[in-house]
């Protein structure tokens, strides 16, 4: 990867891991109410990791962005659930469903947007002072 | 061409430090969500008069108040969190967006001012 050079780098990494933070939460709603024959089958909550990307001259200027490391499985586990008339449920009746809390993701959605705002907030700040200087003297 | 710089006076290396500054507070923003980063900061009066030329203002006279120096020269410090998260960060968003905030106007005024010079510059050049 290239060096962070300016408020562009920054920001706009870490707005695109914002949005991948968004992109799991996605996932997990739209996972969130289905169903599996067996625990292993069963779709478990995932989540992205992120880690500080400090630029090669952070010692003296500071400057650090966001990097998502990978995506995680959540160490929550399938719940096996009581449905007999559904077509895959076995022999007593049970089938497995996804490993999602709603609520958490929920929460998750929301503080990923607010700071995805957050971000573009600063690099529209900063650009319209960067217009501002150059015009400097007119 | 030093006339013309010191015209200018403090407002140029101001305006430089609070663009570095405000990339800095722009890091701590980017990473309010990533567990155990540290938030940043710069003591800007320090950093400020670190690279003034003259420095602090020198006293001649025993009667004469001595600024308030300095210890921490200007470099790159920790922000102290009022309430810490549990993973380790020490970013407050509320206070990095005032802190953000601040710095813009403040960058605004002076590059107000070093329009203003610089306008008072041009109508003496042209003498109209």
């Amino acid at each position: 990867m290239s060096g962070i050079q300016n408020i562009f780098d920054i920001s706009g990494r870490a707005m695109s891991a914002q949005m991948t933070r968004l992109n799991t939460v996605a996932s997990n709603l739209a996972n969130a109410r289905s169903f599996a024959d067996s625990k292993e089958e069963a779709y478990v909550a995932i989540k992205p990791l992120f880690e500080t990307e400090y630029a090669s001259h952070a010692q003296t200027s500071g400057l650090a962005t966001v990097n998502v490391r990978g995506i995680v499985p959540s160490n929550l586990e399938p719940n096996r659930v009581h449905l007999p008339q559904h077509p895959k449920a076995d022999a007593a009746g049970y089938v497995w469903g996804s490993a999602v809390n709603v609520e958490e993701e929920m929460v998750e959605m929301l503080e990923a947007s607010r700071q995805y705002q957050n971000n573009l907030e600063v690099v529209s700040t900063l650009r319209s002072l960067m217009m501002r200087t150059v015009n400097m003297g007119r | 061409m030093n006339s013309i710089r010191d015209h200018f006076g403090i407002h140029d290396d101001a305006l430089t430090l609070r663009s570095k500054r405000n990339n800095i507070l722009a890091s701590n923003i980017a990473n309010a969500a990533t567990p155990h980063f540290k938030a940043r900061d710069v003591d800007f009066e320090a950093s400020l008069a670190a690279v003034m030329p003259s420095g602090l203002i020198s006293t001649s006279n025993n009667r004469h108040i001595a600024q308030a120096g300095n210890s921490t020269g200007g470099g790159l410090l920790y922000r102290t969190p009022i309430n810490p998260s549990l993973d380790g960060n020490t970013v407050e968003l509320a206070v990095e967006q005032m802190e953000f905030s601040e710095n813009v106007v403040r960058y605004q005024s002076s590059l107000t001012l070093l329009n203003r010079k610089i306008s008072g510059l041009m109508s003496a050049i042209k003498g109209e």
